[in-house]
């Protein structure tokens, strides 16, 4: 039996009156590519919010199994903390330091692992030299991974959209989760574009032995790279299953092209 | 025990005086958290002058009967004009410049002239106390059971509720009020409906200053010793009901001025040995109220967008 | 970059080394007005840097500094003053007993004011730091007065309202270079390093931050009691250049002073607090003369009198604001590498073109 990277259990959010998200039970396995699809204001997001704690759940719990194999329940925790266990994200609409450099961006994503405390920081005292000798090691290899070396003095606004999207997503990559939640990454992507995105998540599945969990509109990239897929539909869970059989499910079908007149 | 030793010692009449004095210093205070939470619930700043527009509206007063010797009823409708134009002007010149800047550079703006009107009135006015101009009637004291009243203090209740009857109505039945409202809500979808954004922010400004003026006039009566930082402590204060009360909420600020003007009073009155710490109870209302209930006692809850 | 690293290290040590010379001439040669303003100079680009630190690098618009500097001056006060001369500072109210016999030198009496003030803030900062924007604002505001209210109050250790007087006055800028130059150097090296980024991020987007794994609250806190701590060095030195302190020294307004060094200066650039800083306490120097009756060829000119001086100050804090809101610096710095790179290629004002294609 393979084991469960991330289980929500009957997580319900509200906002006043409105159910965002009802009832939802997703599990993502190690190693796996899953997508969570459906039309605009679908609670695909709040969902997000809900795993990271940006947001507590209104009912329900959601559990992670951290890096040494211990199921952990995340519920309502501090996203900060969330994300020190291993679970990193990327934004909508990009949320980067948009005026510091390129490089600080990503090297800013190392630092939650710092064990140093302030004061050696302020001293520089040798065990902290030694830790930031090797959070700037990261973001060198980081960098030139995604060939954004020569831009990483930069200002990451300054970048051209796409390139933002990449840079977020190494910035994620960089605090070393061992779940990246990416939230539309190929929003704005041309098809050529989405097709080398396609292969870069792929990769990096393989190469930081990486369980991914992402919201996307595009269905080519849904289709080829998702081992399973979840439909949200007015926060309710309508489908779920391989690429496959969600191609050919009625409700999903109709949830995004809206019902027939003669139906 | 301090407290019930105060308490013995205090006799009925004592104690009617301490209310009144309570309820007049919360009217005012809450004439002037008005302006506060008006602003706030249109442009989300606080406007840091608005204390010291209370201060120039007692200097308006004062010149106005001392040295244009202008009837006392005159002057008081002048220094109400006068102050909401005060009000717009600032709004235009330090608020309006900045209207698409980060939140951090309006607040110190506000402080800015803030500052600039505390330093203006220090040197053309000079920082000695002056003494608020006696009204017939209004300053002087009434007997009332045993206890010397200041006749003010009876008005000062009446005309917060007709200052704040009045306002309600504009807000909630005029063409203005409506406007004011839509903004107040969502300030681009009423810019897309074609409301006269800056229009409303004026009429704002006017109506705010003018609440505070009508304020500041009772305020000189009440306590005569006028400085160029009388409006410092007030202001603060105000803004802090406004807080207590829920930002952008009217009845809220009204709420808030008589809970921090009372408890102030009565606070003094039962523990003597406080009274140095006065001042510092507004602030940990202020506290307290953060902590517990952060929109306010009347203010609703809202949840940010990520 | 190893190679310009420790080219820029013996430069800044050069630097330090002809800086403090310099302020050994000063102190010899210099009548003790001008030393004083020089050394006002240097205490307030102790405390602009600090307040610089929460408000420019984290983002939090705090106004506590006054507070702060109240804690590290009457630090100072209390524990300096010879205890024989304490009877006739607390001559309506007798010092505190316990107290009356403890005398601490000046640098002990100053780490210790740092630490008081970085221990206040840190209880303030759990229920504040939630805050932000214009309710920190108010609330920081809030909290610098209650401390002057308290020690307003407290009588027998703060001789209340009548001040603390006889402080062994300090008006030797060596001495207060050496301090600046050692608060400098220690607040630089925390903003450059790990911690002074996760400053930043929490400054440019508290959400992404977070999603980082940057905790809000602690490292809020810590930039907080830091930015504390110098403000109470900054206090302390204050209190002893100044030979007395007073609750009214205090006063929220002395904020505005480090709010206007930080917003000249440029929110978020070290070097451009320390710009911001000489450039305000010698202008408010320098403004003194509107404060003075001017008369040109005989005529007196009405408007320089009393006041003219603070109208001016707020003015240029509004035009500042208003025209020129990032500052000298803005969020930038200047560096060894920019100064010799312009040396090298002195070309005036032509950069920005070339970058702009």
């Amino acid at each position: 039996m393979t084991q469960n990277v991330l289980r929500t259990e009957h997580v319900t959010q509200r906002f006043g009156g409105v159910i965002a998200v009802n009832d939802l039970n997703i599990e993502v396995n190690e190693h796996e590519i899953i997508a969570l699809i459906g039309p605009n204001g679908a609670g695909k997001t709040t969902a997000f919010n809900d795993i990271t704690g940006v947001y507590r759940p209104t009912q329900g719990r959601v559990i992670y199994t951290g890096k040494d194999g211990k199921e952990i329940d995340i519920t309502g925790k501090k996203p900060s903390d969330i994300a020190t266990l291993g679970v990193a994200r990327t934004f909508q609409n990009i949320r980067l330091f948009k005026d510091l450099s390129v490089y600080e961006n990503v090297l800013i994503a190392t630092h939650l692992h710092l064990k140093s405390n302030f004061l050696s920081a302020m001293f520089r005292l040798p065990w902290y030299r030694q830790e930031e000798a090797r959070m700037h090691e990261t973001v060198e290899r980081f960098l030139k991974e995604v060939n954004l070396w020569d831009v990483r003095n930069e200002k990451a606004s300054s970048l051209p959209y796409g390139r933002q999207r990449y840079l977020e997503i190494i910035r994620a990559l960089a605090t070393d989760p061992k779940l990246l939640l990416l939230d539309e990454p190929a929003a704005g992507m041309n098809p050529k574009e989405t097709a080398e995105l396609t292969e870069f998540i792929r990769r990096i599945r393989d190469e930081h032995n990486l369980t991914i969990l992402m919201i996307e509109h595009h269905m080519d990239l849904v289709m080829e790279i998702s081992d399973r897929i979840y439909v949200l539909d007015f926060g309710n869970t309508i489908a779920k299953g391989d690429p496959a059989a969600i191609q050919n499910n009625e409700r999903v079908i109709t949830a995004y092209l809206g019902e027939d007149e003669d139906a | 025990m301090e407290i019930f030793q105060a308490i013995a010692n205090m006799t009925a009449a004592g104690f009617a005086q301490h209310l009144v004095n309570g309820i007049s210093l919360g009217s005012l205070y809450a004439l002037i958290a008005i302006g506060y939470t008006m602003v706030y619930g249109i442009l989300l700043m606080i406007n840091f002058a608005h204390g010291d527009i209370v201060m120039m509206a007692c200097y308006f007063a004062f010149f106005g009967i001392t040295a244009f010797h202008i009837p006392w009823y005159l002057t008081f409708v002048g220094t109400i004009i006068a102050t909401a134009l005060l009000g717009v002007i600032i709004e235009r010149t330090a608020y309006r410049p900045l209207r698409d800047a980060p939140k951090n550079s309006v607040l110190i703006s506000a402080i800015g002239a803030s500052f600039l009107l505390e330093n203006l009135a220090n040197y053309l006015f000079s920082g000695r106390p002056m003494h608020f101009p006696d009204i017939p009637f209004l300053s002087s004291m009434v007997p009332v059971g045993g206890v010397q009243i200041q006749a003010i203090c009876f008005f000062i209740p009446v005309v917060t509720v007709l200052c704040l009857v009045l306002l309600l109505h504009i807000v909630n039945h005029t063409k203005t009020g409506m406007a004011m409202r839509a903004v107040s809500k969502d300030y681009e979808i009423a810019r897309v409906m074609g409301i006269n954004i800056d229009n409303v922010i004026s009429i704002t400004f006017a109506l705010g200053s003018a609440l505070a003026a009508v304020g500041a006039i009772m305020w000189g009566i009440r306590y005569p010793g006028i400085t160029p930082y009388l409006g410092v402590m007030p202001g603060l204060k105000c803004f802090i009901a406004a807080v207590v009360g829920g930002i952008g909420n009217i009845k809220g600020a009204v709420l808030g001025g008589f809970i921090l003007g009372l408890g102030e009073i009565l606070i003094v009155a039962f523990f003597p040995a406080f009274s140095g710490y006065r001042d510092a109870f507004a602030f940990i209302v202020l506290i307290l109220i953060l902590f517990y209930k952060p929109t306010g006692l009347l203010g609703e809850t809202t949840t940010e967008k990520v | 970059m190893n190679k310009n690293g420790k080219r820029n290290f013996l430069l800044t040590v050069v630097a330090l080394i002809v800086l403090f010379g310099l302020s050994c001439f000063v102190q010899g040669e210099v009548d003790a007005y001008i030393r004083r303003i020089v050394n006002l100079c240097l205490i307030y680009a102790i405390i602009g840097l600090s307040m610089n630190i929460t408000n420019g690098f984290a983002g939090q618009f705090s106004l506590g500094q006054a507070g702060f500097m109240a804690i590290g001056a009457y630090m100072v006060g209390i524990f300096t003053v010879p205890v024989n001369l304490r009877a006739d500072v607390f001559y309506a109210v007798p010092m505190n007993p316990h107290l009356v016999n403890i005398y601490m030198p000046l640098w002990l009496a100053l780490i210790m004011g740092g630490i008081l003030a970085a221990i206040v803030a840190g209880l303030i900062g759990t229920p504040v730091l939630r805050l932000r924007g214009d309710y920190l604002a108010i609330a920081t505001l809030g909290f610098s007065e209650i401390i002057r209210i308290i020690i307003t109050n407290a009588n027998t250790i703060t001789n209340g309202a009548l001040g603390i007087k006889n402080i062994p006055s300090l008006n030797d800028v060596r001495y207060i270079f050496l301090a600046t130059a050692v608060s400098y150097i220690l607040m630089t090296l925390l903003l450059s390093s790990s911690y002074g980024r996760a400053f930043k991020a929490i400054r440019e987007d508290e959400i992404a931050a977070e999603a980082m794994g940057i905790n809000l609250f602690h490292h809020k806190n810590l930039a907080f009691m830091v930015s504390a701590f110098f403000a109470g060095i900054g206090g302390g030195l204050y209190g002893a250049l100044l030979g007395t302190v007073d609750p009214k020294n205090f006063l929220f307004t002395l904020t505005y002073n480090f709010l206007l060094i930080i917003v000249l200066g440029g929110m978020g650039s070290v070097t451009g607090s320390m710009l911001g800083a000489v450039i305000v306490t010698a202008g408010l120097e320098y403004l003194r003369i509107f404060d003075e009756p001017l008369e040109i060829m005989g005529v007196a000119i009405p408007l320089f009198r009393p006041g003219l001086r603070m109208v001016v100050f707020s003015v240029l804090l509004m035009v500042c604001v208003l025209f020129w809101r990032h500052g000298i610096m803005g969020t930038k710095e200047f560096t060894w590498d920019k100064l010799i790179n312009f040396l090298k290629h002195p070309n005036f004002g032509r950069k920005k073109e070339v970058q702009r294609k």
